[in-house]
Parts: structure tokens; C-alpha cells; sequence
């Protein structure tokens, strides 16, 4: 890989030992992929919850953020992905000391290289978008498919070790999505059933992500009709990124790259394959259980933006829970902050479900909080975490929210 | 007899140790119970069997970034696989791999890495050199 002066001298060790192993980390990374130089990037964005990195990881952390502020602080603006706790809540979830230690430290030594804890999978909905064209290094899969896709950054998945590397050196490789020529479609999708609500475009998403089944494979849909809102796309994306590690897609006459299928094609468009009211119905189906005693509810994957923390508590007002059901909502520690002023926490956690700050349920330990509370029969509107948690010994299943809330309070799936 | 199968190269260090292969993807966050070192994931082809030491033979990967980190983790507690084959790698995974200083390689010259391998063959990858030997392959006359 070229070099230039700046990334020669990181590499060498003359700007600090964090910033020379974030050159050797990505040079590894990049040499796999082919990566020619590297790219600056303007952000980075980190996923680091204390599942994922259990001791080992945090352990990696300290040490970084051992070294003196000049060698150690980030040279671009990071943030950070959802925590695998929230402090002001985890001993009634079963959550233990030692998770909540691990979790401390974390975030000391995060803090100490300047990284901001946001906690979000919707940066692209709270903190700072990136723009068309902006090269950024960001973790959790739904926030890279978003901003490539309906924002039209460049970004790889980067996962929580390479999105450091990138805010310590502030550039990463230049391979895969940063480059155009891995932008165009190779896959191309007919829609010949409109989605309704988040869980439908959510449906979607993950059906259009199991047949792509591929990091390297870009969809193009077409047949939709009518401007999805963000919240549709945040499900969209997360969805099929989940169900087929899949990166960036272009709907045509909606997404910046895509203004007509042409513009995304290298020549010829490839062969279309329809996607039908049955084939959606097949894969809901998939997560059924009507009419089944559910134990939990859980709104997350992505997190709740403003929109639907205010559905949520217009769905819950004057309603209580099932004895026999809980209910977490997680969200932003900013949304849940505008939340509080607005008064939207208050009549949520009236009905006796629980707002969560700054996690997603699937990063917060959901195997053990499954085992403390006795929970198995998981219902969730986010097609992304019910494709998650069935190897989190839970049985997922898969409806609106509406239909969610009331499940809720009648304790079973309607 | 062995026999030798070329790939582009990869990350890590040279690995031995016995195959485990499914016509499956491949995800630690999704697939894996990672404290008792088993397959979890009911739906998965490797349901319930150990991946501890093994060489991991899966088309791609799959699912979120968090396999980046769990690698790593699992690592240091000594329950990681010995080396991951795929088809297609993602990002994430060879990021993973090279944090947790795990052998990794994809990309096979001779076509699908799950059917030119078979469970219980023992390999040698050196992904510097993008080669994976099969140091029993019957096949080979």
C-alpha cells in the first residue's frame, strides 16, 4: 500500500504507539482487500459494547488510552455505538456488578482519547450526517448502510477495532464501498408489494439481504411508490444488512446515487428478480406465534427515534402492561433527554414498560437478562433483532408495533 | 497424501488443525453461544457442535460488526477457532482476525471452499502465502 509522509511516520512509530498500531491494524485490513493508500476520513463512529469485548477488549482499550492525550487522542471526531448497559438501570434487568464495572471502564478509557459516548445506532437521525461523498469510518451495520445508502457516504463496516484504528490515524484504507467502481448494483430487485409501516420496509429489507447473502453484492429496487420516511429506511437497511451483511443499496428515484437505473448500472442492469406480497409473507411468517403468551416486548435495533418514542407513548396512554409481560424501549441518551422535557418518558414507563438510555437490546448481554428474568418468547416490530436473538436462546417473533403494544398489554401475541 | 489450494492471501498467522466445514455463513454476534464455545443458533448447519481449535470452513460472513471484537475475546480465552476458510470474507472478519492475531484466508482458486473441503481433514493455512494444504486428502493420487 502507498504511503504518504505523514502515514509513513505513524507507521514508524514517531506520533505515539496507538496511532503506530492503528497503521499496522489497517495495513493488515487493507493488504486483504487489496486496499492501493488510504483515504482521510471526517468521522469515526465505534462500536463498543462490553459484551462484544468483554475483558480482553476493554483490557485493549486501557491500554491505548494509557498513553499520554498527544499519542492517544483521536485525530478525527468519533463516537460511539450503543453500551452493552445502562448505569442507571441494569439490577433490575438481572445485569450484574461486574457488568457494570467493565462497562465503567470502557467508557474511562474511551473518554480518554476524546471520543464522544453518544451510544447510538441513529447518528445519522441525531448527532452529525455525513454528507454525499463524505469517506467516514463507522461501525453498526445500520448506521453504514443508512449513510451509504440514503446519504451517499463512503464507508466499509468497520468494526470496533478498525474504526478505532481509523479515528487514531484519522484515514483507513481506501477498499471496498470507497471506492465507486464497488458501488454499482449487482443485484436487481422489482418490488411488486408496497411496505406499509417500519416492520413491512423491515421485511423487506431482510428478504432483499438473505438473497443478496453477500458484503460484496449491492441491490438496486425498483417498484416503490411514494418517499419512505428515515424510520422506514432505518429499518430497511438494518434489516438487510443484518440478513445478508450487506452494506449499500439504491432505490431508483430515491436514493442519491440512483436518480435512474442507469445510474447505477456498469453497463447492462442486471437481471430482475421480483419480490412478492407471498415472499414477503413467507419470511414474516418465519416469526409467527400468534396467539402465543409472550414474556417480553422490546422496542430496539435500531434504536427509537423522536417519531417513534411519541408512537409508542400515544399507543401506551392509559394502558397497563400484562403482569405477565414487560416491555424496554431503547433509544439515544439524546432522544431519551428531549423525551424526558417532552414528557413522551413519563407515559411510556406509565403503562410499566421501561425507557432504556444508550443501549439496543441485542448488545446488552440479552442471553443473560433472557436467563435472569426467565424470558424466552421475545415480540419485536425490528425484523434486524428477531434474526439476532433466536441464537440468544429466545424465540423471536415478528409483528407492527401496534400490534407489539397490545400484545403488551393483553400478554399475547394478537 | 496432501494436497494444496490456493487463495488470496490473508491475515494471521500459519494455523494447523482439523477441519469443520457447512454450507453455512458465518456470524460470533448470531451463530455462537461463545462462553461454552458451541454453535447456538438453532436454524445454523453447525448446531451444537464445537468450533473451539477447529479450522472453520463457511461460504461468508454474515450479520454485524460485533464479530470484530469477539474474536479477539474469544481469543484470549483460548476458545476461538484455529483459522476461518471462507468463501468471502467481510470486512469485519478480517478485521476481527487481525486484532485477534487469527488466521483467516478466502477466495479460493478452485471454486467453493465447502466442497473442496470436508469435515475432519486436517489443514495447514499460511495465509501470508494464500495456501491451505490438506495434509490427508484420500483424493489425491
Amino acid at each position: 500500500m502507498r504511503l504518504n509522509d505523514e502515514e509513513q511516520a505513524m507507521l514508524a512509530g514517531a506520533l505515539g504507539r496507538p496511532r503506530q498500531w492503528a497503521m499496522e491494524h489497517m495495513l493488515q485490513v487493507g493488504g486483504m482487500f487489496d486496499a492501493e493508500d488510504m483515504v482521510a476520513v471526517s468521522q469515526a463512529h465505534m462500536m463498543a459494547d462490553t459484551e462484544s469485548l468483554g475483558e480482553a477488549g476493554v483490557a485493549f482499550l486501557e491500554d491505548l488510552a494509557g498513553h499520554p492525550a498527544a499519542a492517544c487522542r483521536v485525530a478525527v471526531p468519533m463516537i460511539t455505538d450503543p453500551r452493552g448497559i445502562d448505569l442507571s438501570y441494569y439490577q433490575p434487568l438481572g445485569q450484574t456488578e461486574a457488568m457494570a464495572d467493565l462497562e465503567r471502564r470502557a467508557i474511562a478509557a474511551c473518554s480518554a482519547m476524546g471520543i464522544l459516548m453518544t451510544d447510538t445506532c441513529i447518528n445519522y437521525q441525531t448527532i452529525m450526517p455525513p454528507v454525499r461523498g463524505d469517506h467516514v469510518a463507522y461501525g453498526d451495520t445500520g448506521v453504514v448502510i443508512y449513510s451509504n445508502s440514503v446519504l451517499g457516504a463512503y464507508s466499509n463496516f468497520e468494526g470496533g477495532p478498525s474504526a478505532l484504528a481509523a479515528g487514531l490515524a484519522g484515514r483507513t484504507p481506501r477498499y471496498g464501498l470507497h471506492l465507486d467502481a464497488n458501488r454499482k448494483a449487482t443485484r436487481r430487485f422489482i418490488v411488486r408489494h408496497q411496505p406499509r409501516d417500519p416492520t413491512e420496509w423491515g421485511i423487506l429489507g431482510g428478504l432483499i439481504g438473505r438473497r443478496c447473502g453477500s458484503y460484496w453484492a449491492v441491490p438496486v429496487v425498483e417498484g416503490l411508490e411514494g418517499i419512505p420516511t428515515s424510520d422506514a429506511l432505518k429499518h430497511f437497511g438494518a434489516a438487510m444488512a443484518s440478513f445478508g451483511s450487506t452494506p449499500l443499496y439504491h432505490l431508483v428515484g430515491i436514493t442519491p446515487e440512483a436518480r435512474c437505473l442507469a445510474d447505477v448500472c456498469d453497463g447492462p442492469p442486471p437481471a430482475a428478480e421480483e419480490v412478492t406480497q407471498s415472499d414477503l409473507e413467507a419470511l414474516r411468517a418465519e416469526y409467527g406465534a400468534s396467539g402465543e403468551a409472550v414474556d417480553v416486548v422490546v422496542f430496539a435495533a435500531p434504536q427509537l427515534s423522536h417519531v417513534e418514542m411519541q408512537q409508542v407513548a400515544d399507543l401506551l396512554d392509559g394502558k397497563r402492561l400484562s403482569e405477565t409481560t414487560a416491555m424496554l424501549v431503547c433509544t439515544a441518551p439524546t432522544i431519551a433527554a428531549d423525551c424526558e422535557r417532552l414528557g413522551l418518558i413519563a407515559r411510556i414507563e406509565a403503562s410499566g414498560a421501561k425507557v432504556l438510555r444508550g443501549t439496543c437490546f441485542y448488545q446488552q448481554y440479552a442471553r443473560e437478562i433472557g436467563e435472569a428474568q426467565g424470558w424466552t418468547r421475545l415480540l419485536s416490530n425490528s425484523t434486524k433483532i428477531v434474526n439476532i436473538l433466536g441464537g440468544y436462546g429466545y424465540a423471536p417473533a415478528l409483528r407492527s408495533m401496534e400490534d407489539c403494544v397490545e400484545a403488551a398489554v393483553t400478554g399475547r401475541i394478537p | 497424501m496432501s494436497r494444496i489450494l490456493k487463495c488470496h492471501p490473508g491475515i494471521g498467522p500459519a494455523a494447523e488443525g482439523v477441519a469443520l466445514v457447512a454450507k453455512d455463513d458465518f456470524s460470533a454476534r448470531y451463530d455462537l453461544d461463545r462462553l461454552a464455545g458451541v454453535f447456538s443458533r438453532p436454524g445454523h448447519a453447525l448446531a451444537g457442535q464445537s468450533y473451539v481449535d477447529r479450522i472453520l470452513v463457511v461460504n461468508t460472513a454474515k450479520g454485524g460488526v460485533a464479530s470484530a471484537w469477539m474474536l479477539h475475546e474469544m481469543k484470549t480465552r483460548a476458545m476461538a477457532p484455529a483459522a476461518i476458510l471462507f468463501n468471502a470474507a467481510n470486512t469485519i472478519l478480517a478485521q476481527g482476525a487481525a486484532l485477534a492475531d487469527l488466521a483467516m484466508c478466502d477466495r479460493f482458486a478452485d471454486g467453493d471452499v465447502t466442497d473442496l473441503i470436508r469435515t475432519g481433514q486436517r489443514l495447514h493455512v499460511d495465509p501470508a502465502r494464500g495456501l491451505v494444504t490438506i495434509l490427508d486428502d484420500e483424493e489425491t493420487p
